[in-house]
């Protein structure tokens, strides 16, 4: 039903979910084995219209394990979820959320100086937002219910899930 | 029978199908699963490399002790304290006891909405109440004894607009606030021609004193403050705030722990470039001879009388005024720092901090010589203390050198250095450790690449507790660009409050303080003893046993 996709489209969809999910699971898991990361230095070090919340947000002890740890487990979760096509579009809203949040504590403004190591020379679209973008495609055209366990999902689960979940 | 056969035929058929259907579906449902293991891989080896590569435990034993403060004992006893003189630096320490400038306050809330970002404004509102009231206060400048008052008064640290305590009384010398009997203990932020007399005073009429650095303007009252503090028993705290700070506490320990190898030479300097910098203050609208004291400004007559027996009995006369002492003048009363009249120039002023570390860091005592050079190389606005000096301080039983380098006329950055036959260490409010590539306890580990020597391996960061590994690129430039010590524990912590805030504590709970009277009179002599080599031109010595200055 869902696959009038063709081999070719398909093949491709499925790459970029496994990339993106990939991407995503990687940096999660750097980040759930390192016990000493933390994403304080990232937001002290933001700028633009946000960067008084991201910074307040820093130096908030209490409130930066909360970020830690659901930062590092939704990069998780989100990678898992992509890479085997479990709850992929749900994985796909979380990864534009985590995403529009990158975004705005750096965006890549003219003059905006980060220290964090950036290859390349951006202006407004950075590699976050070509990421978001791919999970924008990745969710309107939902190569999990064809390959991916969302295609057993969409048997099991009630139709209502179609819409945002799988 | 038949209808069952068909039956079951159908079953099996029905099952056949299914399966059929289930094998494709299963591999359709997980065929990206083993994507998942080549995930794993990578990250089961990029954690490999980084452990491998950055445990340094074996070489380098350092604990993960975090820096120690004495900490306020709850219920104490409120202190009743007495300021004498609220020039600036008078005005900096009200504000780390908790008592601002209305006007100030206005100007921090004035700079947090025009940038969100200015949180001094917060930071003062969370700054621990310590605990004290200002009962009296003391300044020979009419406009600051009365914004003294003021300041005294705002107890709920608002602007101009908010609402005021009782304000402290004011007396026109400082002899009448320490006879008072409503006042504990004395802050004295007058010019350093006052502060061992007013020191002793304050010590002999029991009050407990916070006095700014240097200890001491002459070298013979040296004594007699120290001996007033040690007969009195009152607590003496030096204004060193630099003893706060968590990154010396770490310096001490990873030297007693060898870690950067015998250690032959340490450079300290001051690089400065504004006007500020080099003493040239304001001159304050509204003063005149009628709004200042100038026979108290003068100072102690048997102070002044020790000045200038040693001056003049070693023709230094060109040191002295040029401007008689009795002759009123504003850039004298604001900018008192340019004239050895009133002064201790470079030495007492900027030295002592850098000296007052080393000493924590290293517990190096008066040293054996000193040797000065320098000169007024480029504020050549009459004044006699030089902008250029430099200080080396031999400590021969230690086998090792100090040398102080100042300008005032440059401000490129140049670090506290201790250098180590292994490592160099570098001390502010973090602490950096580059290997020696000649080093022989970090041989292996250079030759490994696991330890690199074009760039510092390990960095301390207040709060941060990690020290067995070397730095990581990202953590360096982070330290490096001062990110992470904006908070420490989550709160901003300034370090002469935190220095006030000890010696309160040890006078409530009958401790000593870090800078304690034997550690600001080996301050006071050091810095002595480097002056009189700038001012005689020759080295000067310690005598151990008779505790005397001596000439080379």
């Amino acid at each position: 039903m869902e696959n009038n996709y063709s081999k070719a489209q398909l093949t491709w969809l499925l790459v970029l979910r496994i990339f993106v999910g990939w991407h995503f699971l990687f940096e999660g898991m750097v980040k759930v084995l390192n016990p000493n990361w933390t994403a304080a230095p990232y937001l002290m070090d933001s700028q633009g219209h946000f960067r008084s919340f991201f910074v307040n947000m820093a130096g908030n002890a209490g409130l930066m394990n909360t970020v830690n740890f659901l930062n590092e487990w939704a990069l998780v979760l989100i990678g898992l979820g992509l890479i085997i096509g479990a709850f992929s579009r749900l994985s796909c809203i979380g990864g534009i959320l985590l995403l529009i949040m990158y975004t705005l504590s750096h965006p890549a403004l003219i003059g905006a100086k980060y220290a964090m190591p950036f290859e390349g020379s951006y202006f407004l679209i950075d590699k976050n937002l070509v990421e978001l973008a791919a999970l924008g495609v990745l969710f309107v055209f939902p190569s999990a219910r064809v390959i991916g366990v969302d295609s057993l999902l969409v048997k099991v689960l009630p139709s209502g899930f179609r819409k945002f979940i799988i | 029978m038949e209808k069952e056969n068909i039956n079951k035929t159908k079953d099996q058929q029905e099952v056949k199908k299914t399966s059929a259907i289930g094998r494709r579906d299963v591999i359709k449902t997980l065929v990206t699963v083993p994507v998942l293991g080549a995930v794993a891989y990578g990250l089961v080896k990029t954690r490999k490399v980084a452990i491998l590569d950055r445990d340094i435990s074996d070489v380098f034993k350092l604990s993960d002790k975090n820096a120690v403060f004495l900490e306020p004992m709850a219920n104490g006893k409120q202190i009743r304290l007495g300021l004498v003189g609220f020039g600036i630096r008078g005005k900096q320490l009200m504000r780390a006891l908790g008592f601002a400038e209305p006007s100030y306050i206005d100007t921090l809330i004035e700079a947090k909405k025009k940038n969100p970002d200015d949180t001094r404004y917060d930071a003062f509102l969370e700054q621990d109440d310590l605990n004290v009231v200002i009962t009296g206060v003391c300044d020979i400048f009419d406009k600051y004894s009365e914004a003294a008052q003021l300041t005294g008064s705002n107890i709920h640290r608002e602007g101009t607009n908010g609402k005021f305590g009782p304000a402290p009384k004011r007396y026109k010398t400082y002899q009448e606030l320490i006879a008072a009997d409503d006042v504990d203990a004395i802050v004295i932020a007058a010019p350093d021609h006052w502060h061992g007399t007013i020191t002793a005073a304050a010590a002999k009429a029991g009050k407990h004193v916070y006095c700014e650095k240097p200890m001491t303007w002459t070298v013979p009252e040296t004594y007699m403050v120290r001996q007033a503090i040690k007969d009195t028993g009152v607590v003496f705290q030096l204004g060193h705030q630099g003893r706060q700070t968590a990154s010396y506490q770490k310096a001490e320990e990873i030297i007693s722990n060898g870690l950067l190898g015998n250690v032959n030479l340490i450079q300290v300097c001051t690089n400065r470039n504004n006007p500020n910098g080099a003493w040239v203050y304001p001159i304050i609208e509204g003063s005149n001879p009628q709004t200042i004291d100038w026979k108290q400004f003068e100072g102690d007559p048997e102070r002044i009388r020790e000045y200038n027996d040693y001056m003049l009995s070693n023709k230094l006369e060109k040191y002295v005024g040029p401007d008689e002492r009795s002759k009123f003048s504003l850039e004298r009363f604001f900018r008192w720092r340019c004239w050895w009249d009133y002064s201790t120039g470079l030495s007492g002023d900027l030295l002592t901090h850098e000296y007052d570390a080393a000493n924590q860091i290293m517990h190096l005592g008066i040293p054996h010589s000193a040797t000065s050079s320098g000169g007024v190389y480029f504020f050549k606005d009459g004044r006699t203390v030089p902008d250029v000096l430099q200080t080396t301080f031999e400590w021969p039983d230690r086998n090792m050198t100090m040398l102080y380098s100042a300008t005032l006329a440059s401000s490129r950055n140049r670090g506290k250095v201790f250098m180590g036959h292994d490592a160099s260490m570098e001390v502010a409010d973090i602490l950096s450790i580059t290997a020696d590539r000649e080093s022989e306890r970090y041989a292996e580990k250079i030759k490994q690449g696991i330890i690199p020597t074009d760039k510092p391996f390990f960095t301390y960061v207040p709060g941060q507790s990690k020290v067995d590994a070397v730095t990581s690129a990202t953590e360096l430039y982070f330290a490096q660009r001062g990110l992470l010590y904006t908070y420490v524990n989550g709160k901003r912590y300034d370090t002469t409050h935190l220095h006030m805030r000890e010696w309160l504590e040890c006078i409530r709970q009958g401790k000593t303080p870090s800078c304690n009277i034997d550690q600001a009179f080996e301050e006071a002599m050091t810095a002595h003893m480097g002056t009189r080599a700038y001012l005689e031109g020759r080295t000067m010595y310690w005598d151990k046993d008779k505790e005397q200055i001596t000439r080379g």
